[in-house]
């Protein structure tokens, strides 16, 4: 299964060539709403939404909604604020923008500086996941598995640039959908008889009682907060919804995608693609989650230790489920209480073992590993594109060394990901503790910085270079001082007690952001405005 | 070109704020600050403020992005004829 799908990434890269620095970065802007919107859903979708999301959301319930809401709603803000009009303006890269808009080279660094942070700490976590996946299903040492999906990605995207990677991403989005509704659907129909997860989620099951309503009282019992409600405060839901949204937008990997349709209608379109094909796996996830969680209370809670089915021992040697019989008597108490819980589950268990939990035939696992394996590596390879371009294109030609060549760029832009590729390699072999931690702020990150600087120069002709360059430094800097302070203890650490106004790290972001705005505005007001020509440029991207 | 230009501008800016204000609405309104009272409500087996926070508001969004496509594909031709 996993060899078919890699002869035809490989096939499709071979096709899809690159000859020109355009087809390499924007894939000669000749791209079909639709395949655009198929591709950016690959691309978006990470291991992490494959894999973790269902497994979050089984165990936290209604909290897991700010994933939901906040990987979604941002495309929102994408369609209407930003794709449409950073297509008509019509260049390769964010930097480009910021560079041209903010007429300033200073701005360009900061914001290469910006994609480069976001994209790493990003792509480690991808080539880590591939060789998890390749450990789990195949057998093979998870740094053989890192190695195999390094080479793939280097072949396609390498060669084809983005152009190989569209195509390629068009095929793995397939792929993965596919792996991801096969065995949510079979696994309705078992539990409520509804062929629609999405339908079944909100059914009744077998006796006859909504899944829901069984599942919360299922949680009151073990101790555990109510299913369809929250343990989180309202505030911190808030603003980390609103995080996880603008930093959704403001992520190079995905902004850039939207340059390689042909016309601004299109980028709008593609947008609404992009979406829909998201929310089939984001609103099959939460269905996932429920089924999964009442499956294995169900059957694990309070049986005895022996009669536990076959997948109970399969994953409790890979060490992502341990039970210590804490008393002594045989059974399994699986409840909110650390003391005499004797259950630890991983939340990655979710999808993989839901296929055995639910007693899928064998062809249904190979397919999810298929299915993960093409999730990484689509948006490994969208990742590892904003890298070589920021590399090659913003730093090499647009700040160093303007008299390049068009071929002599594209020999830097390959060569450019081949480090790339190299380097998250290393890092994906030996992760640093760090990318864990960090994954989830790289949206942080993307808010504080790329989005407001971006509305802004579109949405104000006022907004000038100083502004908007000391507001991108004040917004990264706090996010990453609030960051490293509670996430990794840094500058006297601290704990959720010492939050400032209670906001969790992964919220902070939009705080950031706020203060990236106001200082923006504050200090642009008190500077002069941006030259005529760049006023009509602005005027120029909000035409039809 | 000027005058045309405004009010396809402003034309815009009027569906950006509704649009968004919808945006709003069904996810930080019904999904996160009045999920409560929004939860006194059922549809099915889903409590509705957990419907939305888990479910609509993604359909929502879905929708919004194909109307604003809708709206400024007719303004486009309006503006351009």
């Amino acid at each position: 299964m996993v060899g078919i799908t890699f002869t035809l990434y490989i096939g499709i890269a071979i096709w899809s060539r690159a000859s020109s620095t355009k087809e390499f970065y924007v894939a000669g802007e000749g791209v079909s709403p639709i395949a655009n919107g198929m591709a950016t859903a690959a691309d978006w979708m990470s291991a992490a939404s494959f894999i973790s999301m269902a497994g979050i959301i089984s165990f936290t319930g209604y909290d897991g909604s700010v994933y939901l809401m906040g990987w979604t709603g941002g495309y929102v803000l994408l369609a209407l604020l930003l794709a449409p009009y950073l297509r008509k303006f019509g260049q390769f890269t964010v930097p480009d923008f910021i560079g041209d808009r903010y007429y300033s080279k200073t701005a360009r660094a900061v914001a290469v500086f910006c994609a480069l942070i976001v994209s790493f700490t990003y792509i480690a976590g991808q080539m880590r996941g591939v060789g998890l996946v390749f450990s789990r299903y195949l057998s093979v040492d998870i740094n053989t598995g890192v190695f195999i999906g390094m080479g793939i990605v280097l072949f396609y995207a390498v060669l084809g640039g983005m152009k190989g990677i569209t195509y390629t991403q068009v095929a793995q989005y397939c792929v993965l959908i596919f792996a991801f509704l096969v065995p949510a659907i079979f696994i309705s129909m078992i539990m409520t008889g509804v062929a629609i997860p999405q339908i079944g989620m909100g059914s009744e099951g077998a006796d006859g009682m909504y899944l829901l309503e069984k599942l919360d009282g299922l949680h009151r019992e073990l101790g555990f907060h109510q299913y369809t409600s929250g343990s989180k405060s309202t505030l911190d839901v808030f603003l980390i919804t609103a995080a996880l949204m603008m930093g959704t937008a403001g992520l190079p990997h995905v902004i850039v995608r939207f340059f390689t349709v042909k016309k601004v209608r299109d980028a709008r379109k593609s947008a609404g693609w992009a979406l829909l094909f998201i929310a089939i796996l984001y609103t099959t996830a939460p269905a996932i989650a429920v089924f999964a969680r009442t499956n294995l209370i169900q059957t694990v809670s309070n049986k005895p230790y022996e009669t536990l089915p076959e997948w109970f021992s399969n994953w409790e040697t890979t060490g992502l489920l341990t039970y210590t019989d804490k008393n002594q008597d045989g059974l399994v108490q699986y409840v909110a209480d650390p003391e005499i819980n004797e259950l630890v589950i991983d939340k990655d268990i979710i999808v993989m073992a839901n296929p055995e939990i639910a007693n899928l035939p064998n062809w249904v696992i190979g397919l999810m590993a298929a299915g993960a394996l093409a999730a990484a590596l689509s948006t490994a390879a969208g990742l590892l594109l904003v890298i070589s371009s920021s590399v090659s294109h913003d730093l090499l030609k647009k700040i160093i060394y303007p008299e390049i060549t068009d071929k002599g760029e594209l020999i830097a832009a390959r060569v450019a990901s081949v480090f790339a590729v190299i380097l998250a390699g290393y890092f994906g072999i030996n992760p640093p503790d760090f990318v864990a931690a960090t994954v989830a702020l790289a949206f942080g990150l993307a808010a504080a910085s790329f989005f407001p600087a971006i509305v802004m120069g579109i949405f104000s002709k006022r907004m000038n270079k100083e502004g908007v360059i000391s507001g991108m430094v004040v917004g990264i800097s706090l996010m990453l001082f609030y960051m490293m302070k509670f996430k990794l203890g840094f500058f006297g650490g601290g704990t959720s007690e010492d939050w400032w106004f209670g906001v969790s790290p992964e919220g902070f972001g939009t705080l950031a952001m706020c203060a990236n705005i106001l200082i923006a505005i504050l200090i642009s007001y008190r500077t002069p405005a941006p030259p005529k020509e760049v006023q009509l440029m602005v005027d120029e991207i909000r035409k039809p | 070109m000027e005058k045309p230009f405004n009010t396809y501008w402003r034309a815009n800016l009027k569906y950006l704020s509704i649009l968004l204000s919808i945006w709003f609405l069904v996810s930080f309104g019904f999904g996160i600050l009045f999920v409560d009272f929004m939860n006194q409500f059922q549809i099915g087996g889903f409590k509705l403020g957990f419907w939305f926070a888990q479910q609509g508001s993604i359909y929502v969004f879905v929708a919004l992005i194909f109307l604003y496509v809708f709206l400024m594909n007719r303004l486009d031709d309006k503006t351009l004829e």
